[in-house]
């Protein structure tokens, strides 16, 4: 059987050789050997958590296509999926265990609450989507998605690697930054990158608060 | 003769304490109102006089300008009917006296309402925010505090698209985001409250041995695969052996009780799908129960039973799950929990065919349910009924109950007594393991229970080992009504009246209960008349079940603290809501 994935096309190779011998660029190879491999991290959030673990079960099946290792620890693990709602309390974590993970790393964020916050949108503990926090590559839509649907995701990933270069993959640039910083628990959540906007907008509140009061008075007296 | 003793009928306490209790007078409201400062000796009179010995509930209510409610409520491990009684308290600085002396299984509940409402337990023995952190400014569920996603009071809002184009909720806020803080919040400044809280208050046990051993703490969880979820247990150990353990939740509080108290009547149920993932049929009944019980209007015959064959398969099917899982937990990675997969499939293929989706089924309705059985699907359900579930069940049980690790492991680990298990509130297997044959089924029939033959499993050591027990036994008895109902099931019928979007709910309150696979679980529901809930308040069985794992998991080794929270079979959705 000749490899189509590895091969590189336009070459010939000669039929007596064709099991024994590949001719490859080492893009090619490197993606080929990292997309048919994926280790997820075994990490479930909610509801979705369910849904994948049912692909990872007989009827469904993911280790059909390399991913039969889910590894609890996220040093191991090179795709993450993130299933489930995102709440506040867990988003520093969330991210703590995206910064431990070993590049290169993948986001697969499943179900609509994962994807942009989902029927909790509104909820005060709720982050609308992981991707305020992390970078994602794929989004699976439903609620939960059907373990159909997060395979499709999943291939699409695979898909998604085998484009990738060497040359061109974020990780190996000089200025790549490896840590996201983590989220702190205030008074609601904080983005350490966000400090200047929130002081700033927190004390416009302030100087309306401080007038409207002034108003409010002035009409009593 | 004597007369019998009823112990479905409540007491006149208004005419036994005329001082301090009165009865609720409102229309639609059930129960008392205790004065605050007897409230004390009027929860231990109803314990030791009266048999009401088992706290199932304890919340609260914003009567928003006038006052706050603390609701609680409380049954007889016997049997029957729930006894409601109210303190009320006013909103400024509202304190109330601590259960906990009295009913330890109020500890994690009296949290929760202190973490919402605001409201101080005196002599609480930990009374920390439990579902969000220390530091979080706000007490969510009282009415006059907004989210910062706030957009109107009560759905439907009145426009989506204003103009003709969608509106993010993003884009009306400051930050772009669902963030909120105090004005004149400085993030420079914040010092996060730290955890010490929590690990000061696990306690060291008074040096008995002589030996002066360090105490460690670990912490399991947020991520953890034992974990199911994203719980997290913060233990000190000494050696191997727990000296104590404090669980820590909230990493999935997704507001249902903020949100439902926006939704409509009918909004809500979609949402109780979610809270417990795994068996959303049984949600769906409990919150149908409620509502039907304020509307006052009962389903027809044809959906009556549909109802109890989809709650008994959801119950199989969680039944399947949990014991997959608690293998897992001991250590038998995987296998056992495809065998148990493998059934639950077949399960969820009916929820798709019947409602349209494997997990989220959103099939009740009030006064019936979404539509009627498919055709086809009877048959299915008489064959998995009558020979497959039967089949696999006696398979499981002979793989498992025997085998020598699962003993080994699971027996006389983690121990509960009886009088421990009523006194911490537990429910469901739990407390049905520990010798307390309490399944609401029989005590408080609900639905079309009552006709059914099946026998109330009880086990007797209250361990890991009989607690596996009962829900195998407890699915035999759920195959033994499926085959009741697929005979009974008449033609007919499956919804009352006309469907509707907005249902017109009579002011009042209800609180409907079932016995899910978890036990019981509780909708407390509060009405004003208007489109939307006052209060829609979840009794979830699992994270009150939780109040007894400190207990459990005293001087048993770390790791047998994971098997017993797998016995414990909590579900995050339920346990944060």
């Amino acid at each position: 059987m000749v490899n189509e994935g590895l091969n590189k096309p336009g070459v010939d190779i000669p039929e007596e050789m064709q099991n024994q011998v590949a001719i490859t660029t080492l893009d090619r190879i490197y993606n080929w050997s990292r997309s048919k491999s994926l280790w997820p991290m075994m990490f479930g959030l909610a509801c979705c958590a369910i849904e994948m673990m049912i692909t990872a079960s007989s009827r469904f099946d993911f280790s059909r296509f390399g991913m039969e290792v889910m590894r609890p620890s996220p040093r191991q693990a090179d795709v993450m999926l993130v299933s489930g709602t995102v709440t506040k309390k867990m988003i520093p974590q969330i991210v703590r265990l995206y910064n431990q993970m070993p590049e290169p790393r993948y986001v697969l964020a499943m179900g609509a609450c994962a994807s942009g916050g989902g029927p909790f949108k509104e909820g005060y503990n709720v982050v609308s989507g992981v991707d305020k926090f992390i970078p994602v590559d794929i989004y699976v839509p439903g609620c939960p998605p059907t373990p159909q649907a997060l395979l499709h995701g999943l291939i699409t990933l695979t898909k998604k690697i085998e484009t990738e270069k060497l040359s061109e993959a974020e990780w190996y640039r000089k200025d790549f930054e490896e840590e996201i910083p983590v989220p702190i628990l205030g008074p609601d959540l904080i983005d350490p990158r966000n400090f200047e906007r929130i002081k700033q907008v927190s004390r416009e509140q302030l100087e309306a608060k401080v007038l409207d009061e002034s108003i409010s008075t002035e009409d009593t007296l | 003769m004597s007369d019998p003793i009823l112990v479905s009928t409540i007491p006149d306490f208004h005419i036994l304490y005329p001082e301090n209790v009165h009865q609720d007078e409102r229309p639609g409201y059930t129960g008392f109102i205790v004065q605050s400062p007897f409230l004390l000796e009027f929860a231990k009179a109803i314990r030791d006089d009266w048999g009401y010995d088992f706290l199932t509930s304890v919340t609260a209510v914003d009567f928003f300008p006038e006052t706050f409610e603390v609701v609680y409520h409380l049954f007889r491990s016997l049997g029957g009917g729930v006894l409601t009684f109210k303190v009320v308290l006013p909103r400024e600085n509202p304190k109330i006296d601590s259960l906990y002396n009295i009913f330890p299984g109020s500890e994690l509940q009296e949290r929760e309402v202190y973490d919402m409402y605001g409201i101080v337990f005196v002599n609480h023995p930990d009374l920390r925010r439990i579902l969000l952190w220390e530091g979080f400014a706000g007490w969510p569920l009282r009415k006059d505090w907004k989210e910062a996603y706030f957009e109107e009071e009560s759905k439907p809002f009145s426009s989506r698209w204003p103009n003709g184009e969608a509106v993010r909720s993003e884009s009306a806020n400051p930050f772009h985001a669902n963030l909120k803080y105090p004005p004149g919040f400085d993030p420079e400044k914040w010092i996060p409250d730290g955890e010490d809280a929590l690990y000061m208050g696990l306690k060291q046990p008074e040096n008995s041995d002589g030996m002066n051993t360090d105490y460690m703490i670990v912490n399991l969880g947020p991520q953890h695969p034992s974990t199911h979820g994203v719980f997290r247990m913060a233990a000190l150990v000494d050696g191997e052996t727990v000296v104590d353990l404090k669980p820590v939740v909230g990493y999935l509080h997704r507001n249902h009780e903020k949100i439902g108290e926006r939704n409509t009547y009918l909004q809500n149920m979609p949402f109780t799908d979610r809270i417990d993932y795994i068996n959303a049929m049984s949600n769906n009944f409990g919150y149908a129960l409620a509502v039907e019980k304020l509307m006052g209007i009962k389903p027809p015959e044809r959906a009556e039973y549909i109802r109890v064959i989809m709650a008994e398969l959801s119950r199989i099917q969680s039944h399947f799950m949990v014991t997959g899982f608690l293998l897992n937990d001991l250590g038998a990675f995987f296998t056992p929990a495809l065998y148990a997969l493998k059934e639950r499939e077949l399960i969820l293929d009916i929820f798709e065919e019947v409602s349209g989706s494997r997990m989220m089924c959103n099939y009740f309705r009030f006064g019936g349910l979404a539509r009627d059985l498919p055709e086809g699907v009877l048959k299915k359900i008489h064959d998995l009924a009558f020979n497959r579930l039967p089949r696999k069940i006696d398979e499981m049980d002979e793989l498992l109950t025997e085998n020598e690790i699962v003993t080994a492991r699971c027996k006389g680990i983690g121990i509960l007594s009886a009088e421990r298990a009523i006194a911490l509130s537990a429910v469901g297997p739990i407390l049905r393991a520990s010798g307390v044959p309490y399944d609401i089924r029989r005590a408080d029939p609900y639905s079309i229970y009552d006709r059914f033959d099946f026998d109330v499993i009880v086990r007797y050591h209250g361990d890991i080992y009989d607690r596996y027990l009962v829900r195998i036994e407890e699915m035999r008895e759920s195959a033994r009504i499926l085959q009741q109902a697929i005979k009974q099931i008449p033609e007919g019928p499956i919804f009352e009246g006309k469907s509707q979007y907005q249902v017109k709910v009579p002011p009042g309150e209800s609180y409907g209960r079932v016995e899910g696979p978890r036990g019981e679980l509780g909708f407390y529901v509060v009405s004003n008349g208007q489109p939307n809930p006052v209060r829609y308040h979840i009794r979830a069985p699992s994270f009150i079940n939780l109040t007894g794992l400190q207990e459990m998991c005293r001087n048993e080794k770390i790791a047998d603290a994971v098997a017993i929270l797998g016995s414990i079979d909590i579900v995050l959705g339920e346990v944060d809501r």
